[in-house]
């Protein structure tokens, strides 16, 4: 079968699987900002029992499988009574395991403000959180942003593996149509031009326009 | 440590606007300060010289409370700034009581450390708005006033990052006055600027010293400057204060031999 004859048969399927994907992209992309930030914030917390949490997520999520924390969510949490449809199980999966390499951008970008800037919020008479939002957190962003387009490119490579709980996103309809057509080639080579796609010229030129945002904020354009 | 021989407020009549009382400073077995008593007096103008590691700057980071101290009481307008009261006690001050006190404080820093994300005017503006809470629009009438004053008004919209180092320490004294401080500090604040530049921020430093009653805390390294404004200059020597007086007696007929030796090489390198 020729190549466009293949995409005139099935390209409609790849592009609702591109959908789908592009949806866990988006979900799973706010969950791990949430947590990275929250985590990446904690684990400099005074307090122990926040920074003791924050560790102990990061450390899980960071030091074991992506695949095997998604069967956990998935096939085990209903064991312990928490039923998560495939679809949000996918995004969380994938969105918690991110956050906990994103926690660490945000610690080390929130640590590599320089002093002087915690010096002069202080001696404004700032609270320890407003110093933090106002002060610290805008520049903690620019110097991490760079970082997040690198890791938001994993996440979206990284929501393949939803399709091993049958969320019908880009890679569960290559292998649909590569189980039923044996079309090995142009189903999985489709599949790799699209997520090539997404990520070359959807997420890296979104990223390069909020660092470019970012700078003229900052005033060095 | 027996705090008993520490008032909880200094008595009328001997008030003055900053006093340090003993205090000590040390890090691990090197001490910094050692036993410091020094007063300043509402609206005098006193600069600290000294070679470096003397403890100098130290003094300025500890009335700012950046640095703890380990021993002895620092008193800001006759009320304890280390240190609150509770049970008639006086004990370390809490991180309330401490932000309390620390905005009738300002502070001015050898690299000027601007709010890299805010223009000029926000910089001025971000203190009264977010700490004293002031409506906007009198914090920006403050903040254009205090930015005249220094000469900035022109550049009021310009971040940092376009701002020469002159400028930007011109900045940063209108943003530490907008917070309305009765103690101004000014930690070398030209050592990071270009020759040519440097003048530009004296000269605003002149201007506070002549028009306003400030009481300000100065260390610096320009002799020529300290002399003509300072009302006492105080000569650190490894965590002491030397000798001190009034600048013509200091730099012109200095008592001590260790003074008299670092005038020599600062006059010598300079």
């Amino acid at each position: 079968m020729p190549i466009w004859e293949f995409l005139a048969t099935y390209g409609w399927r790849f592009l609702g699987g591109a959908v789908v994907t592009a949806e866990q992209f988006i979900l799973a992309a706010l969950v791990a900002i949430t947590v990275a930030l929250l985590a990446g914030l904690g684990k400099l917390s005074g307090n122990w029992l926040i920074r003791g949490t924050a560790v102990v997520y990061i450390e899980i999520f960071r030091g074991t499988s992506l695949l095997v924390q998604l069967y956990w969510i998935f096939f085990v949490l209903p064991l312990f009574g928490i039923n998560l449809d495939k679809f949000t199980a996918g995004f969380l999966s994938v969105g918690l395991n991110i956050g906990a390499y994103g926690a660490e951008l945000v610690r080390g970008a929130i640590r590599s403000v320089p002093k002087g800037q915690w010096e002069a919020a202080y001696a404004l008479s700032m609270s320890p959180t407003k110093r933090m939002r106002r002060i610290i957190l805008p520049q903690a962003l620019a110097i991490m942003l760079p970082s997040w387009g690198n890791l938001l490119i994993e996440l979206l490579k990284g929501t393949a593996l939803v399709s091993l709980i049958s969320v019908a996103d880009l890679m569960f309809e290559a292998k649909q149509i590569n189980a039923s057509t044996f079309l090995s080639a142009e189903a999985f080579g489709t599949a790799l031009v699209v997520y090539y796609i997404l990520a070359r010229f959807l997420v890296t030129p979104f990223m390069r326009g909020l660092e470019r945002a970012m700078a003229r904020r900052l005033g060095r354009t | 440590m027996d705090m008993s021989a520490y008032p909880l407020e200094l008595p009328e009549g001997d008030r003055p606007m900053v006093r340090f009382m003993n205090v000590t400073k040390s890090y691990g077995t090197l001490t910094v300060l050692d036993d410091l008593d020094l007063d300043v007096a509402e609206g005098e103008m006193v600069t600290v010289i000294g070679p470096s590691g003397s403890g100098k700057t130290t003094v300025l980071r500890m009335l700012m409370t950046l640095e703890t101290i380990n021993g002895g009481v620092i008193y800001v307008d006759g009320k304890p700034l280390t240190h609150m009261e509770r049970d008639g006690r006086l004990v370390p001050a809490n991180e309330r009581y401490l932000r309390e006190m620390r905005a009738s404080i300002g502070m001015c820093f050898q690299h000027f450390n601007l709010f890299p994300h805010m223009t000029a005017l926000q910089n001025c503006m971000e203190g009264p708005v977010q700490v004293l809470r002031l409506p906007k629009a009198e914090a920006r009438d403050r903040a254009e006033e205090l930015l005249s004053m220094v000469g900035m008004i022109e550049k009021k919209d310009q971040h940092p990052s376009r701002l020469s180092g002159g400028q930007q320490q011109r900045v940063a004294i209108a943003r530490a006055l907008a917070m309305r401080p009765k103690v101004m500090l000014f930690d070398e604040v030209t050592s990071a600027l270009d020759p040519e530049v440097i003048g530009e921020v004296t000269t605003v430093i002149r201007k506070l010293v002549a028009e306003h009653n400030l009481t300000m805390l100065m260390v610096t390294h320009q002799m020529g400057f300290a002399r003509d404004i300072s009302d006492r200059v105080c000569f650190f020597y490894s965590g002491k204060i030397e000798e001190q007086g009034p600048p013509d007696q200091l730099f012109g007929n200095p008592q001590r031999e260790r003074t008299r030796q670092f005038l020599s090489a600062v006059k010598d390198a300079g």
